[in-house]
C-alpha cells in the first residue's frame, strides 16, 4: 500500500530533478560548455519515440497479439539504417535554411507556401492532440492505479470527477510550465533548447532503466529466468497463442503496414523532428545514433514477452487491464519501491512525449499559423511592430498551453472509450500523410505547391474519413449505421470497408486509403502544374543540397532593392539588438572590407536576413516580412533557370570543358610556336657563328697557301682573325646571356644604384669604340636622380649595347651621339639620339627581335650579332621599363628607355619579361 | 565515389535485407509455436535479426570502404 502522499511526493521531486537538469543544460549551453553536445545524449533524446505506449501499452499488445507489438520499434529501427541516406539529408537541408518544423520544412521546399505551412500545422494539431491526451491518460491511470491499490480502478470515471480534483489537469499543468520554461525561451527556434534535450535523454535512462527494472524483476525475482518462463508458455495453451502471430500464415497484414507507418512516423512526427532535426548539434551524431537508437528500442522491449507472460500468469488474459501489468506485478508482490520506479519510468515516457510534442506544435502554430494571419491582417499592422520576438514568445507559449489544454479536453470527453494503441496509430496514420511531399520533396525536383497541398488534403480527408469519424460512434457523436451502412446507407462508402476493399484492420484498410489518395493527388496535380521560380529554386537546393555549396551562392533569388537598415531593424525587432549585432558582426566577418558602405543591401544580405529570420518565424513567414521591406521585387526567370536549371549547369560545364580545351589548344600552339622559333634560332646562330669562322678560316688558309705574303699583309690579315674570334666569342657571349634571359635563369643581382654613375661607366667603357670613328658623343646629364633597384652589370649591358649600336649606324667623322637623361612621373627617362642613316618604320617593328639585322646595302655586312637590342629589351622589361624608338630614314634614329624608379624587383618583373619573350 | 556514397549504398542493401528478413513470406517459415534452446522461435528470430542489423550497421561504419 503507497500513500496519495507518497506518490505526489515523488512524482513531484523526479519533476524537480527534470526540472534542474534542464535549467543546468540551459546555464552549461549559455556558457558555451554543451552537456548535450554528444552523440550519446542525441541518441538518447531520439528516444522520446517511446511514449507511454510503449512503456504500459507494449505489454497489453503483446497479451493481445503476440509479436505484432514488436512492428512500431522495427519500422523506426529499418529507417535508422536508411538514416544515412534520408535523414542525413534533412538535416542538411534544415541547417541551411534554419528549419524550425516539420512544417516549415514542407512550406519551404514549395516555395516558402504559407498555405502549405498552415495546412500541414492543421494536420499534425489534429493527429498529434489525441496522442498527447493519451499520455495524460497513461500518467493519471498509473497514478490511480497507484495510489489506490489495491482497490479497483476499473470503476473509476474521469468523467465523473471534478477538473480540480483530476491529477490528469494537475499534470497538464506542470507540463505546460516546463515545456514553457524550457521550451520557448528564446525566438530563435534553431537556437536548441539544451536543458529540454538535457531533461528528455535523462527521462529517456529513466524509462529504460524503469523497465529494466521490472523485466528482472519479474524473470529472476518471480520465475527462475528465460527459460522458465518460457516451458510455461509451451504448456499453456493460454500463453502459446503468444508465441506466434495469430491466424494461419505468416505475418498478418497490419504488421508490414505498421513497420511502414512507424518507418514514417519515427521521422515525421513532431517530436521526432524537433529532436532529431532542430535540436541536432552536430550530423556526425547521426552516425552513432543510427546503432545506439536501435538498440535502446531492442533493450526497451526485451522484457516485454515476460512481463505479459508473467502477467498472464499471476492475473489471467482478461481479469485486469493487461496495459497495467507493469505496476500491478511488483504492487502483488509488495515490491512498492519497485512499483514508485515504474511509475516515475512510465511518467518519464509520457511527460517527455508531451513536452517535446507541445513544444513542436508550438513552434508550428505560432510561425505557420498564427504569424502569418498576423502578417496578413492589415489592420493590425503587427510588420510595424517595434517588438516582435516578445510577441512571438508569447504566442508561443500560447499554443502550448492550447495544446495541452485541447489535450486535457479530448481525453476528458473521450479518451476513457479507447485502448492506448488505437489513438497512437490513428496519430502515426496522421502524420504518415507528409511522407509523400517531405520524402518526394528531397528525393525527386517534379513535385508542384499545387500538387502538395492537392496531396496533403486528400490524405487528410481520407484519413478523417476512414480513421476518424468511425471513432466517434463510439462516443455517440456519429450514429452506429455510419460504419455499418454507410452514410446515407450507400454500402461502399463504409469507413472501413471504403470501395468494399475487406480483409483489412481499420488501421491498414485507413493507411492504405489515405496513402494512395495522397501520393496520387501529389504525383498527379504535380505532372499537370507548373512551379513557380522561387518553387524551383527551393526544389534544386533541396534536392540537390550535397552538390550545392552551401548557404553561399543561394542568393539569386532576389532582385528587388532593400536598405541595408530596413533590413537590420527587421532583424532587431524579432531578435532584439544585442543577437542582432552579433549577427551582423558575423556576417561582416565573413565579407571584404568595403562591405556595408553601400545602404542599398546586396541580394546575398537580404538571403542571409530572411534565412535567420526563417530560424525565428518559419521560411513562409520570414518571406512576407523580408518582402515588407524589399522594393520592387522580381524575380529574374533567366536568373533563376541560370542557378537552377539541371541543362544550365551541364551547360556551364561544357563551356568549362570547352574553355579548358580551348586553353590547352593554345598552350598547344605556343609550345609549336616556341619549337619553331627555337629551330629558328639555331639555325641564324649557326649561320651567326660561320660567317666569322669563314673569315677566320679563309685568312688563315691563305697564310698558309701564300707563306711569302708580305709582313705587313700579314699583320694586316691576322688583325681580322683577332676582331672576328672577339665578334666570335661577343656572339657567344650574347646568345648565352639571352637563353639565360629566356629561360628566367639569369641570376639578377639587385641593388639600389644611381643611374647617372651607370651612364658615365658605359661611357667610359665605350670609349674606345666611339673615338676610333670619330664620333662625337654629347651628354646631357642631371646632378642627382632617384636611386632605382636595378643589376648594375645588366643595366650598363643596356647602355653599352644602345651606344655600339648608335656608333655602328654613325658615319665616321661627322657622327654625333647624344645621351640624356630625365626624371619624369616617377620614371627615369632615358634617350640615346644618333644622327645616323636611320631605321626604316617596318625595321622599327622588328629591331627588338633577336636575330635582326639592319640591312643597308650601302653599308655591307652587317656588324652586330642581331642579339644586342632584343637583349636590351629584356633587360629593360626585366626592370618593369618600356624601350621605344623613334626614327626617320637618314635623320638618325632616337632610342628611348622608360625605367619605373618603383620598381622593386624579383620574380614578378622576370615573370614578365618571360611570359611576354614566350608570347611572342 | 566518395566514402559517403559507398556506405550509403551498404546501408540501403542493409534496410533492404532488413525489410525482406523481417515480413512476410520469411516471417511465416518461423511462425511456429515451438521453444528452441528454451526460446520462442519466432521473437528468437525477430531479436537476432534486429540485433544483426545493429551490429551490421556498426560493421558498415568501422570498416573502410575498400575503394577510398
Amino acid at each position: 500500500m503507497i500513500t496519495t502522499e507518497t506518490v505526489i511526493l515523488a512524482a513531484l521531486c523526479y519533476i524537480g530533478v527534470l526540472f534542474a537538469v534542464a535549467y543546468i543544460g540551459d546555464k552549461r549551453a549559455d556558457a558555451g560548455r554543451s552537456i548535450i553536445n554528444r552523440p550519446s545524449v542525441y541518441a538518447l533524446s531520439l528516444a522520446v519515440y517511446c511514449t507511454a505506449w510503449t512503456f504500459y501499452g507494449s505489454v497489453g499488445r503483446a497479451v493481445r497479439s503476440g509479436p505484432g507489438f514488436l512492428a512500431i520499434y522495427i519500422g523506426p529501427t529499418l529507417m535508422a539504417i536508411l538514416g544515412w541516406v534520408v535523414v542525413r539529408k534533412i538535416l542538411r537541408i534544415s541547417r541551411i535554411h534554419r528549419i524550425t518544423s516539420i512544417a516549415d520544412f514542407i512550406a519551404s521546399r514549395y516555395g516558402k507556401s504559407v498555405a502549405l505551412g498552415g495546412v500541414v500545422t492543421g494536420i499534425a494539431v489534429f493527429g498529434i492532440v489525441p496522442y498527447i491526451s493519451l499520455q495524460l491518460k497513461a500518467v493519471s491511470a498509473s497514478f490511480l492505479l497507484l495510489a489506490h491499490y489495491p482497490e479497483s480502478i476499473e470503476a473509476l470515471h474521469f468523467g465523473n470527477l471534478s477538473v480540480f480534483g483530476d491529477t490528469t489537469f494537475y499534470v497538464a499543468v506542470i507540463l505546460a510550465v516546463f515545456a514553457v520554461l524550457f521550451g520557448t525561451r528564446k525566438p530563435e527556434v534553431t537556437e536548441r533548447h539544451e536543458g529540454l534535450v538535457a531533461a528528455i535523454a535523462l527521462e529517456s535512462v529513466v524509462k529504460l532503466a524503469a523497465f529494466g527494472a521490472i523485466g528482472i524483476f519479474v524473470t529472476y525475482g518471480l520465475y527462475g529466468g528465460f527459460a522458465d518462463l518460457f516451458n510455461h508458455m509451451s504448456r499453456n495453451t493460454e500463453l502459446a497463442r503468444l508465441l506466434t502471430f495469430e491466424g494461419p500464415g505468416g505475418a498478418p497484414p497490419d504488421w508490414g503496414v505498421q513497420i511502414v507507418l512507424s518507418m514514417l512516423a519515427v521521422v515525421l512526427l513532431p517530436r521526432q523532428f524537433q529532436m532529431t532535426v532542430v535540436e541536432n548539434i552536430d550530423e556526425a551524431h547521426l552516425r552513432k545514433a543510427m546503432w545506439l537508437f536501435p538498440l535502446y528500442l531492442l533493450a526497451i522491449n526485451f522484457f516485454v514477452l515476460p512481463v505479459a507472460v508473467a502477467g498472464i500468469l499471476q492475473f489471467g488474459a482478461t481479469a485486469v487491464d493487461p496495459d497495467t501489468f507493469v505496476l500491478r506485478l511488483p504492487l502483488a508482490h509488495g515490491r512498492n519501491a519497485l512499483a514508485l520506479l515504474v511509475f516515475i519510468g512510465g511518467m518519464s515516457a509520457a511527460t517527455g512525449m508531451v513536452v517535446v510534442e507541445t513544444i513542436a506544435l508550438s513552434t508550428m502554430i505560432s510561425n505557420n499559423l498564427v504569424m502569418p494571419i498576423l502578417l496578413h491582417i492589415r489592420p493590425l499592422r503587427v510588420d510595424r511592430h517595434s517588438d516582435l520576438g516578445a510577441w512571438l514568445v508569447a504566442v508561443r507559449h500560447g499554443a502550448i498551453v492550447a495544446v495541452i489544454l485541447l489535450g486535457y479536453v479530448y481525453f476528458r470527453q473521450t479518451a476513457e472509450y479507447y485502448p492506448l494503441v488505437a489513438i497512437g496509430l490513428v496519430s502515426f496514420a496522421a502524420v504518415a500523410q507528409f511522407a509523400p511531399v517531405l520524402f518526394g520533396g528531397i528525393f525527386w525536383k517534379g513535385g508542384t505547391r499545387a500538387g502538395a497541398l492537392s496531396g496533403l488534403c486528400a490524405g487528410f480527408l481520407v484519413w478523417l474519413y476512414t480513421l476518424v469519424l468511425p471513432t466517434m460512434t463510439d462516443a455517440g457523436l456519429m450514429p452506429l449505421s455510419f460504419i455499418q451502412e454507410g452514410p446515407w446507407g450507400v454500402g461502399w462508402l463504409r469507413p472501413f470497408r471504403l470501395f468494399g476493399l475487406a480483409g483489412f484492420d481499420s488501421i491498414s484498410h485507413g493507411v492504405f486509403w489515405s496513402l494512395l489518395a495522397n501520393t496520387g493527388a501529389y504525383i498527379g496535380v504535380s505532372l499537370f502544374t507548373r512551379q513557380s521560380p522561387l518553387e524551383q529554386t527551393q526544389a534544386a537546393m533541396f534536392v540537390n543540397v550535397f552538390h550545392l555549396s552551401g548557404e553561399a551562392g543561394e542568393s539569386t533569388v532576389w532582385r528587388g532593392t532593400a536598405l541595408v537598415p530596413d533590413l537590420t531593424s527587421l532583424l532587431e525587432r524579432f531578435l532584439g539588438e544585442e543577437r542582432t549585432r552579433e549577427i551582423l558582426d558575423h556576417y561582416m566577418g565573413d565579407r571584404d572590407a568595403g562591405w556595408g558602405e553601400s545602404l542599398n543591401a546586396d541580394p546575398d544580405f537580404v538571403t542571409h536576413v530572411e534565412t535567420m529570420l526563417a530560424g525565428v518565424i518559419g521560411s513562409a513567414s520570414a518571406r512576407v516580412m523580408v518582402s515588407s521591406v524589399v522594393t520592387d521585387e522580381t524575380f529574374g526567370i533567366q536568373e533563376v533557370m541560370d542557378i537552377v536549371d539541371e541543362t544550365r549547369q551541364v551547360i556551364n560545364y561544357s563551356h568549362e570543358l570547352e574553355k579548358v580545351t580551348a586553353d590547352l589548344k593554345e598552350a598547344n600552339e605556343r609550345l609549336q610556336e616556341l619549337d619553331r622559333l627555337k629551330d629558328e634560332f639555331i639555325s641564324t646562330v649557326t649561320h651567326e657563328l660561320r660567317t666569322p669562322l669563314t673569315a677566320i678560316q679563309s685568312i688563315a688558309e691563305i697564310l698558309r697557301d701564300y707563306p711569302d705574303t708580305g709582313k705587313e699583309e700579314k699583320s694586316e690579315f691576322l688583325a681580322v682573325m683577332i676582331t672576328e674570334t672577339q665578334r666570335l666569342s661577343r656572339l657567344i657571349n650574347q646568345v648565352l646571356d639571352f637563353q639565360k634571359i629566356e629561360a628566367g635563369r639569369m641570376a639578377w643581382q639587385l641593388t639600389s644604384l644611381d643611374l647617372c654613375s651607370v651612364i658615365r661607366g658605359a661611357i667610359d667603357a665605350t670609349h674606345q669604340l666611339v673615338a676610333g670613328k670619330e664620333i662625337s658623343l654629347t651628354r646631357e646629364l642631371p646632378e642627382a636622380v632617384p636611386a632605382i633597384t636595378g643589376d648594375r652589370d645588366q643595366l650598363m649591358q643596356m647602355m653599352i649595347n644602345l651606344i655600339s649600336n648608335a656608333v655602328k649606324f654613325c658615319a665616321p667623322g661627322t657622327g654625333e651621339i647624344h645621351i640624356a637623361l630625365a626624371h619624369q612621373n616617377d620614371a627615369l627617362v632615358l634617350s640615346v639620339r644618333d644622327n645616323g642613316i636611320g631605321i626604316s618604320e617596318a625595321e622599327q617593328q622588328a629591331i627588338f627581335e633577336p636575330f635582326t639585322q639592319i640591312s643597308a646595302a650601302s653599308r655591307g655586312r652587317p656588324q652586330g650579332s642581331g642579339l644586342g637590342l632584343a637583349i636590351t629589351k629584356r633587360i629593360v622589361a626585366f626592370h618593369g621599363g618600356g624601350i621605344s624608338v623613334w626614327s626617320a630614314p637618314n635623320d638618325g634614329a632616337t632610342f628611348t628607355v622608360v625605367l619605373p624608379v618603383m620598381f622593386k624587383g624579383g620574380e614578378e618583373g622576370g615573370g614578365e619579361a618571360r611570359s611576354k619573350a614566350a608570347s611572342r | 565515389m566518395t566514402k559517403d556514397a559507398v556506405r550509403g549504398r551498404r546501408l540501403i542493401a542493409l534496410f533492404l535485407l532488413g525489410y525482406v528478413m523481417l515480413n512476410n513470406p520469411l516471417l511465416s517459415l518461423f511462425n511456429l509455436p515451438t521453444l528452441v534452446l528454451g526460446i520462442p522461435l519466432l521473437f528468437g528470430y525477430i531479436f537476432g535479426v534486429w540485433l544483426a542489423l545493429i551490429l551490421l550497421i556498426l560493421l558498415i561504419f568501422r570498416t573502410g570502404s575498400p575503394l577510398s
